[in-house]
């Protein structure tokens, strides 16, 4: 029941790549991607107790953190662009 | 058809589809954001096969780092970001040739491979664990018995700096101040820092490691020199260069010494085995140089700035 | 019982984050789509992570759980409002050089 629930979460994702692929300019990616982590950790969270791997949430954590890391570098790159 | 089927396939062809979206968008921002969630959904797939370090040396370096990296290149090409340039006519042709000739190679080269390994190193490598110093199978593995590879890929690591710092590549642009964004970096410094390290410790009995801690200290740094937060790191400063060469010297000096503690006149040479009773620390000794090396590494590969040569 | 708790917490992360990800697809404006994400999925994790927690009744799993939870909560938070900033910062530059 929680793969089903994790592969379901995983078509939610498939449907917000929609956006990451046509978004007209960079922020619609960037949030589409904002998305994608939360529902990766989703579907981690799902995973390590589907699989009993406590690991997997640590993994989840790393993608958690990242996802608050990552975003800021892009768009402190992006304004660097505005700039030029 | 059950919950399982359903999440492999699902995953398997999202992964084939966005191999290909990014390799045709149109636009090199958008294909490095797709390559960005591809990296995501390799580390899914890491996941779902159990392998949860591999799953957080995905997650941490080809998702988030990369991505970071990538973007960074793309935002010093002079002109910021343009469609990829189209070849002649006959270059379309030469390239599917070139991929149906390997496509037909690797798949033949796969079809080889049993399924089951005749041999398998595993259980015997089982066995040794006592004495290899860590309590985590993959750890020992990297770091005892095929101490050698991670060596190299140190090596590696850092002749990609030594390469970037090569390549004459435009500055970037001066950065913003942007309150929100600096106050949010400080505020997740110390959290990153502690979680980065945490996993390096958790290395020894659970999956962690080196590179995965190295690459959280990579984007700590990264976020803060991007928002102004932190000084250039001048590659003239003698503590950058020390720290980049801290992992492969302290691999080198830690071989140096075991093969020196372990030297027997009428027996072989063994390379990288560590003596018994010292294991475990050289091992949290070496992964300890190699978080730091990899870390300042990583930051530089990203943020790296070739102002200071002419200072 | 308990099962069946779980399952329907679990039921509803799934609606909430088929919503945002139809937020993502169909709402007319970048700073629209950025409500949907940020607030319908996190939303969506939150029952998860309740979800979770009651299926499986180990209180330092659910912790842990509830720290991921918070931190994508916080990132979710500090990137919808730099994305929204840039994004504003982008459609004035645009109505400028329009005029």
């Amino acid at each position: 029941m929680l793969m089903a629930m994790a592969a379901a979460i995983l078509l939610t994702v498939l449907l917000g790549l929609w956006r990451v692929w046509r978004g007209p300019d960079l922020v619609n990616r960037l949030l589409a991607i904002q998305l994608l982590g939360s529902g990766g950790v989703a579907i981690l969270l799902l995973l390590s107790q589907a699989l009993a791997q406590p690991a997997l949430l640590e993994v989840a954590l790393i993608i958690a953190l990242l996802a608050a890391v990552v975003p800021a570098a892009f768009v402190q790159r992006l304004k660097q662009e505005q700039r030029k | 058809m059950s919950g399982d089927f359903w999440f492999d396939a699902l995953l398997g062809v999202l992964l084939l589809v966005l191999a290909l979206a990014t390799i045709q968008a149109r636009q090199l921002a958008a294909a490095v954001m797709l390559y960005v969630v591809f990296g995501l959904m390799l580390a899914l797939a890491w996941a779902r096969l159990g392998a949860a370090d591999l799953a957080l040396a995905e997650a941490a370096i080809g998702a988030g780092l990369t991505g970071a990296l990538l973007f960074s290149a793309l935002a010093r090409q002079p002109k910021s970001i343009t469609p990829p340039v189209r070849a002649g006519k006959m270059a379309p042709l030469a390239a599917l040739m070139l991929c149906i000739s390997m496509g037909t190679v690797l798949g033949w080269t796969l079809w080889q491979l049993p399924l089951q390994p005749a041999h398998s190193q595993l259980p015997a490598a089982l066995e040794q664990l006592g004495s290899s110093g860590t309590e985590h199978l993959v750890t020992a593995v990297l770091l005892n018995f095929r101490a050698w590879d991670t060596l190299l890929e140190l090596l590696v690591l850092l002749l990609a700096l030594l390469g970037t710092r090569l390549v004459a590549a435009p500055e970037p642009a001066a950065l913003q101040h942007w309150p929100l964004a600096r106050q949010w970096s400080i505020r997740l410094l110390p959290l990153l820092v502690l979680v980065a390290f945490f996993v390096l410790w958790r290395g020894a009995t659970a999956p962690g490691g080196a590179f995965q801690a190295g690459a959280l200290l990579a984007a700590a740094l990264v976020v803060l020199r991007l928002n102004g937060q932190l000084p250039m790191l001048s590659f003239g400063a003698w503590w950058v260069r020390a720290l980049i060469l801290a992992g492969v010297l302290a691999f080198l000096l830690a071989g140096l010494l075991s093969l020196w503690l372990n030297w027997q006149p009428e027996q072989a040479v063994q390379w990288l085995s560590w003596p018994l009773p010292l294991a475990k620390g050289l091992i949290l000794l070496i992964e300890l140089c190699a978080t730091l090396a990899i870390g300042l590494t990583l930051t530089l590969l990203v943020v790296g700035e070739r102002k200071e040569l002419t200072a | 019982m308990m099962a069946w708790l779980g399952g329907v917490l679990l039921m509803l992360g799934l609606l909430f984050f088929l919503a945002g990800s139809f937020g993502v697809l169909r709402f007319p404006d970048v700073f629209s789509r950025l409500h949907a994400v940020t607030k319908a999925d996190t939303l969506g994790l939150g029952f998860i992570v309740l979800g979770l927690g009651v299926l499986q009744q180990d209180w330092q799993r659910f912790l842990l759980m509830l720290l991921i939870w918070g931190l994508v909560m916080l990132s979710g938070t500090i990137s919808c409002q730099l994305l929204g900033q840039y994004g504003r910062d982008q459609t004035r530059d645009h109505e400028e050089s329009a005029e």
